[in-house]
């Protein structure tokens, strides 16, 4: 956690009587599993679910919102609501929606959500949110600009962040490539597809954001 | 208007890719939105900007989320950015800003994403091969 955010949180409890309902955004790449691990997270702790889940990308276009999560362990717990976004890119072509078996209509239709969403994703992360889990795809390479990016950005709003190493199941997976890119950050192993790893997911998240 | 401005038709006749590189110095006497629409201007028009110092992070945040906004079918599909990712330790953090220390400079290569694409990159090195379209 960066010094500004310990202080921060610090003298907000030393304000507060209550325990303090923080909001932490999920971010990451498009098809990082963002929405798997918002679900995974929502049904261990609610039952409920965020939003529907899938294989092509930017199935997520607008922001969500998953309120009064209470994850407990090892003494300590944390109340926060999940944030799930739009996965960020640079780019978005409809082109390559049509490439999933979409007619053009709708490929359009929803290269242009995707944008906005994108758009509310970024404007969530300089105002909105209070912590973030950074998402990757550990089969996929993370030297990627817009990881190097968003990444910088977290840092320069001091916001807690941790690195989860999502889908560990698959066969190509490495944490390690993931920890190199990010040395500077807590980088967790997970499969929110698959449930593992979620008792350390959680012992993190009660730990850096309670 | 600016240099930037006049030079936009360098590529008009098809014959080759134009290259706009901006100065630390340029960059500095400009506001953020300022930067940003000149970044997209000269993309817009099909050239690649080179950044000598690049953005500081909520530039960044800014160039994406008007990149998104200004994203059209058949036109415009977006840019293509890339820096070294060790850039990602400077954080230009408040304490950082409070005590006089500056952002590390990071050189940065932007274009249309239909013309420039990113073949390698790793913590010193960035390959990338530019197509007329």
């Amino acid at each position: 956690m960066g010094l500004l955010a310990g202080l921060r949180n610090s003298i907000s409890n030393l304000f507060s009587s209550g325990q303090k309902q923080r909001r932490i955004g999920i971010y990451g790449p498009p098809n990082a599993g963002k929405t798997t691990l918002a679900n995974r997270i929502a049904r261990d702790w609610t039952g409920d679910a965020v939003g529907p889940e899938s294989h092509i990308p930017h199935e997520t276009r607008r922001a969500r919102r998953k309120e009064d999560i209470e994850i407990e362990r090892n003494g300590k717990s944390v109340n926060i609501d999940i944030v799930d976004t739009p996965g960020v890119a640079t780019k978005v072509d409809y082109e390559e929606f049509i490439e999933h078996d979409m007619e053009k209509d709708d490929a359009v239709r929803r290269s242009r959500e995707a944008t906005e969403g994108v758009a509310e994703a970024m404007h969530w992360l300089r105002e909105d949110v209070d912590g973030v889990i950074y998402v990757l795809d550990s089969a996929e390479d993370p030297f990627t600009q817009v990881n190097t990016m968003l990444v910088g950005i977290i840092e320069s709003q001091d916001l807690p962040v941790l690195i989860f190493a999502n889908k560990i199941d698959l066969e190509d997976a490495s944490i390690q490539r993931i920890t190199n890119a990010f040395p500077q950050h807590e980088t967790v192993p997970l499969s929110a597809l698959e449930g593992e790893n979620m008792d350390e997911v959680y012992e993190k998240i009660a730990e850096y954001f309670g | 208007m600016s240099e930037a401005d006049d030079s936009s038709a360098g590529d008009a006749d098809g014959s080759g890719v134009q290259l706009d590189m901006i100065s630390g110095e340029r960059m500095d006497q400009l506001a953020s939105m300022e930067k940003i629409r000149l970044i997209l201007d000269s993309v817009h028009d099909g050239n690649i900007v080179i950044l000598e110092e690049g953005l500081d992070p909520e530039e960044e945040s800014k160039l994406i989320e008007v990149t998104m906004t200004e994203i059209s079918p058949d036109e415009f599909t977006g840019i293509e950015i890339e820096t070294y990712p060790g850039s990602s330790k400077s954080s230009g953090g408040f304490f950082d800003r409070l005590m006089g220390r500056e952002t590390e400079t990071k050189l940065t290569v932007i274009g249309p994403a239909n013309r420039l694409e990113t073949l390698h990159k790793d913590e010193t090195l960035i390959s990338a091969l530019v197509t007329r379209t």
